[in-house]
């Protein structure tokens, strides 16, 4: 690269944080996790693969509290990227650009995945009848 | 050291053309995502608390095996290209190479290992 003094733009820092901006690096944040979280998701299956004394090994440590909070942030981490996503295709066919419709979206996103967060966790226990 | 401008150096070459190829198979993996990702999650949800013999029963249906396959394909492949560009935007090192390089060995790996072992409780053995 040429090395030439330029002014930069103002760093990030400088920025108050918006909706649009906050959820957007969400986005990316949460579909790393859901990448980590894909760990588990092969662990799981190979385990099943290999029986069941390697499956009992794995809903063993999903059960435990760490699995819990593992799969408690997964979850999130789900339903936020796609919903988010979601918005993200709306774009691409170029709709929902409107400042107003962007903000109403987006809390939409996150406030839509917090609750299917929620429920997805009560059906989940009402599974496993409350334990 | 060469006096061109990073710009001059390139203008004229075009395009790599592997731009719209990404961009569009992230967009389709997306989109089949929905539905198979939202039939999942609800998968999952019943099949908690599960043993080894019911989650084999489950999953060994055609139709199950197989949206489970697609899912499991489109997931990595979209992890692969996600991944990609996080690496891309913030690795500007010469660990760039090597980070992409594990990315997609770690991608085709779990898939390939996730596909069959779905593949193995589906078929018996």
């Amino acid at each position: 690269m040429a090395q030439v003094e330029r002014p930069l733009s103002p760093h990030l820092q400088i920025y108050k944080p918006q909706i649009s901006s906050v959820l957007s690096i969400l986005h990316r944040m949460t579909g790393f996790g859901l990448g980590v979280g894909s760990l588990l998701l092969a662990w799981w299956l190979v385990a099943a693969a290999y029986g069941p004394d390697a499956f009992a090994v794995v809903q063993d440590f999903i059960s435990s509290w760490l699995g819990r909070l593992i799969l408690l942030g997964f979850t999130f981490c789900f339903f936020f990227h796609m919903a988010n996503g979601i918005r993200h295709l709306f774009w691409d066919i170029g709709k929902g650009f409107e400042i107003k419709t962007a903000d109403m979206t987006g809390w939409l996103a996150f406030l839509g995945a917090g609750a299917l967060t929620v429920l997805a966790w009560i059906a989940g226990y009402a599974m496993r009848g409350g334990s | 050291m060469s006096l061109r401008s990073p710009l001059g150096s390139v203008r004229g070459l075009g395009s790599a053309k592997h731009g719209l190829d990404h961009w569009w198979v992230q967009r389709m993996t997306a989109l089949a995502l929905i539905p198979l990702g939202l039939w999942l999650a609800a998968s999952l949800i019943s099949q908690v608390g599960a043993d080894h013999a019911a989650f084999k029963d489950w999953l060994g249906t055609p139709g199950r095996s197989v949206a489970m396959v697609l899912f499991l394909f489109a997931t990595f492949y979209h992890m692969k290209l996600g991944i990609q560009v996080i690496i891309e935007d913030y690795v500007h090192s010469h660990w760039h190479l090597v980070l992409q390089i594990c990315n997609s060995f770690v991608c085709i790996l779990l898939g390939t290992a996730s596909i069959f072992a779905v593949l193995k409780l589906a078929l018996g053995g």
